[in-house]
């Protein structure tokens, strides 16, 4: 046996890992709210909910995002290698902008969805929720084309709300109003450079900054002094779910399951059936679960529909049944909340087609209410409605106003 | 004298829970014991002062819920404890530690490949593809696919539906999966060494078979599908050694009136004019009763316990090729502390759960060799455990129980060898300087040792060659042709002959399902109904 090496490192403490931003989150919360996202330890709270979801519809407000799985593709053929993958044609995209895709596996059930960043042909950036680098490596082979796992070496803020512009000029981001949604800068920051996208997942105007770990803390200090005035405050999970919700965003693991964790192969969908076929470009060539995709579509297979609904009353359908003429089930909710901006009881459901696609009437919600220890149950009616619920103008104006 | 409604043959936890189901239905059952103990190969002995074993089956994971439930065992003292950690001990210093949480897990693995941390998530959605589909098998009667009896008819429909429940590439994953080798299988997910070493283990467990053989991946899978409370894949610690089954079992038959006799083994299954009638004792007692069940190997019970000239000659063929090779050995160590493992880092869990030292399948597989040489390995596969960190009744305070499931061993040994005290001493001892390699205290801790070499379990668990499983669970051997093709439905060719040990589907391991389903099949031979053995949905 060969010598022993050093002790590796502590693997009881693998698992809860902390962002660079942690010191700083610690400092802010009052609620002790920690939830474990991706192996890092991330806010389901700081303060209260309320109060954090208004600041992203009324001021700005900070999620650390460092936990996002962010792969770099580099590579003579990394265009070759992200169109192949996903179902839209990046080949469209102009450099420094960022496109929302998804993708699917060979049989077209969808696998995740998140963002491609380009800044040139053969430099990309990934970003999603679930881990995806045994997919990735898997689908580069024969390729000329690097996949790198960055998601630790890049520290990252989500940055949103209506004053976020006028905070970001503060800090002295020249140019900034001028940035469009979607389009990437980068600005000299300290010793090193911030990297910044106009992208969210809120729905409404925001940032995503990205910056060297090292300089994360930097980051957090000077982006607080510049929104003093602007009530700037982070926030955790909840109150973002809530405002994706409004934003008509889809969750993974959520809204649609990721195909390759599914032990029941019914539980999967495709992207027509999760109301993503806007994403399906057949045009483009050749891609993962293109056959599939195009024999569903042109035989009209597709079982289920993605929708918006607008119930009423003021109780959150959560995981409710859903049923048309209050007797035949049809569907289930998969995200619900009162809308605090729309004062509206909304949801996104799936729904068995034709419900949702030919059959839109006589949609009922089954809703149980705890009330003090005793259940009542609510047959409420339910409209679908398009999504976004909720699309503020400031959302795409540029350059922003500054509130 | 008297006569019993059923005599069931052999004290092991098949047979108890045989005997628990028929004594539940209101019949008078005996059951009859060799051994002074009972617990078959479920059994905890105290062979040195203060220290209870797990001499042969030493973890619980395959059990079956449904049995506990039914019979109450609870009340009878049986609590299965889970345990987390467990890993590799590497031979280059390092280790993969065996994470519960899915997150630290993942981190693990990276530290040995970033691929294999994500197809390890992949990896077990698939192996909970294939569980999902032989779950429910477990607890029904394999279907005769040559009957035309409508039950047949409606169970091979029930397989189809399952089957057909599968989208098509599953199916043709199922297919594969059922043959091929368990390293094959984890080639398609796994790049390094150690990743594949520490899974492809499960698949080798009992069977005299390698890594790369054929039907091995299969193996896996049943080691995979126990549950502890509804986790699908964990494994737990019987509270006070996988004797408490048993003796759970065993209390819950005396309490629905049943009668254990141990002591004395049967010598001999009495058949008269085609039809059992009883069992005649070694010390000369006899016993009579139309229905007789032996919970012994289907080798033992009809090659050894009954003159063949009762049973159809194909029958008696098929019984003789049957393959219950025995590959595996066991060590049962009492340790006078714990041992210390150097190159794991402090507070480590990898040896609260079940740790290994192979960290290839290339060494695995050249254990594989070995045991085609005629000889025990030189560089073995062990499966270790320490339950007493955290079952407190196994041994003294401060001192510890160690046990030490040894592959590859063979049941004869090669040029002219046997199994006597120099070479059980010297099978023991590449064991124990194995651990010794990674536990520099280790030896000084023995403060006494019990080794079973095949040849042990065969005569003290009765498992012929000492075969864990009763018989390998090869595909050839599998469903409706376990034991043997037309006697897969624990009827045998004597009327009023039964069969409930492992031999049976869905086979091996502390599962108690054989168990339950002959006492399903014997109680609606006897028309009592179906009050028994629930089918599982």
């Amino acid at each position: 046996m060969t010598a022993m090496q050093p002790k590796p490192f502590d693997s009881r403490k693998l698992g809860m890992r902390q962002t660079p931003f942690y010191p700083r989150q610690m400092d802010w919360t009052i609620t002790n709210d920690w939830l474990l996202w991706a192996g890092y330890t991330s806010p389901g709270s700081l303060d209260v909910v309320e109060q954090e979801y208004f600041a992203i519809r009324n001021s700005a407000t900070v999620f650390d995002i460092t936990p996002m799985c962010k792969y770099r593709v580099s590579g003579p053929e990394a265009e070759l290698f992200l169109n192949r993958l996903v179902t839209r044609d990046i080949r469209k995209m102009r450099d420094n902008r960022v496109s929302y895709v998804i993708w699917c596996d060979d049989e077209g059930h969808m696998l995740d969805d998140g963002t491609v960043f380009k800044y040139s042909n053969t430099e990309y950036r990934l970003c999603c929720q679930e881990r995806q680098y045994d997919w990735l490596t898997d689908n580069a082979i024969g390729l000329n084309v690097e996949i790198q796992d960055v998601t630790d070496d890049i520290a990252a803020l989500a940055f949103q709300g209506p004053t976020t512009c006028r905070i970001l000029k503060n800090l002295g981001l020249a140019g900034v109003e001028e940035m469009k949604p979607f389009d990437i800068r980068e600005f000299p920051f300290g010793k090193g450079t911030l990297s910044v996208s106009r992208t969210g997942f809120t729905g409404d105007l925001g940032y995503e900054l990205w910056i060297d770990p090292e300089q994360a803390l930097d980051l957090w200090d000077t982006l607080f002094e510049a929104g003093r005035h602007y009530d700037i405050r982070p926030i955790g999970s909840h109150a973002l779910d809530l405002a994706r919700m409004e934003a008509g965003l889809l969750q993974p693991n959520v809204d649609f399951q990721s195909a390759e964790f599914t032990l029941r192969h019914s539980r999967r969908r495709s992207p027509f059936e999760i109301g993503m076929e806007w994403q399906v470009d057949f045009t483009k060539g050749h891609f993962n679960g293109r056959r599939a995709l195009l024999k569903e579509k042109q035989q009209g297979t597709s079982k289920y529909c993605l929708v918006g609904l607008d119930i009423e009353g003021n109780k959150p359908a959560h995981a409710a049944l859903i049923y048309h003429r209050q007797k035949k089930e049809i569907g289930r909710i998969t995200s619900a909340m009162w809308s605090p901006t729309l004062k509206t009881n909304i949801a996104l459901a799936e729904l068995k087609r034709p419900f949702g696609i030919d059959q839109k009437e006589d949609i009922w919600v089954e809703i149980y209410v705890d009330k003090e220890m005793k259940w009542e149950r609510v047959m409420a009616r339910a409209r679908i409605v398009s999504t976004p619920f909720f699309a503020p103008a400031r959302k795409n104006q540029t350059p922003p106003a500054d509130y | 004298m008297k006569k019993y409604d059923a005599i069931v043959v052999g004290a092991g936890h098949n047979g108890l829970v045989t005997a628990c189901y028929l004594a539940k239905s209101g019949l008078d059952v005996l059951v009859v014991e060799k051994h002074d103990y009972i617990g078959g190969a479920a059994v905890s002995l105290e062979l040195y002062d203060g220290w209870k074993y797990s001499n042969c089956s030493y973890v619980c994971s395959l059990f079956r819920p449904e049995i506990s439930r039914d019979l109450e065992l609870y009340k009878y003292g049986l609590q299965v404890i889970p345990y987390g950690g467990g890993g590799v001990l590497m031979e280059n210093g390092d280790h993969l530690a065996a994470l519960s949480d899915h997150d630290a897990a993942r981190q693990e693995i990276a530290r040995h490949s970033k691929k294999d941390s994500e197809a390890y998530d992949r990896y077990s959605a698939n192996l909970m593809r294939q569980c999902k589909f032989i779950k429910p098998l477990l607890m029904r009667t394999a279907p005769d696919p040559t009957s035309f009896k409508p039950r047949d008819l409606q169970e091979l429909l029930y397989l189809g539906k399952r089957f057909h429940g599968l989208s098509e590439p599953e199916m043709y994953e199922m297919a594969r999966f059922w043959t091929m080798s368990v390293v094959e299988f984890l080639d398609e997910y796994f790049e390094s060494d150690v990743m594949k070493a520490w899974i492809a283990g499960t698949g080798i467990i009992g069977t005299a078979l390698g890594p790369c053989s054929p039907g091995t991946a299969y193996v896996l899978l049943h080691h995979y599908m126990g549950e502890v409370d509804g986790n699908i894949g964990a494994w737990g610690f019987a509270r006070g050694g996988m004797g408490s089954i048993t003796k759970a079992l065993a209390d819950c038959l005396k309490d629905k009136g049943g009668e254990i006799r141990a002591g004395s083994g049967v010598e001999n299954i009495l058949v008269k004019n085609g039809r059992a009638v009883g069992v005649a004792l070694e010390n000369g007692d006899e016993f009579y009763s139309d229905t007789i069940i032996s919970g012994m190997d289907v080798k033992r019970t009809f090659l050894k316990t009954m003159e063949t000239k009762h049973l159809p000659d194909d029958f008696v063929r098929q019984v003789k090729r049957f393959k219950i090779r025995g590959s595996s050995g066991k060590l049962n160590i009492a340790l006078d502390g714990l041992p210390e493992f150097p190159q794991l880092p402090e507070g480590s869990q990898v040896t609260r759960g079940d740790f290994h030292f192979t960290d290839s399948v290339e060494r695995m597989e050249r254990a594989y060799d070995d045991w085609k040489r005629g000889t025990w390995s030189k560089d073995p596969y062990l499966d270790v455990l320490i339950p007493t960190q955290i079952d407190p009744t196994m041994a003294p305070e401060g001192k510890h129980y160690m046990t030490v499931f040894v592959q590859y061993a063979p049941y004869d040994l090669a040029d002219g060898e046997v199994w006597d005290d120099k070479n059980r001493e010297a099978f023991a001892e590449s064991t124990i300087s194995l651990i010794s390699k990674y536990s520099p205290n280790f030896r000084d801790l023995i403060l006494h040792k019990e080794v079973r070499t095949p040849l042990d379990i065969e005569e003290k668990a009765g498992l012929t060659e000492g075969n864990i499983f009763q018989g390998e669970l090869t595909f050839d051997q599998l469903l409706f042709n376990r034991p043997v093709p037309g006697y897969a439905q624990y009827r045998s060719p004597v009327k009023g002959l039964y069969m409930c040990g492992s031999s049976t589907h869905p086979g091996g391991g502390v599962m108690g399902a054989p168990g339950a389903n002959a006492a399903r099949e014997i109680l609606r031979d006897m028309g009592a109904g179906r009050q028994t053995g629930r089918q599982a949905a």
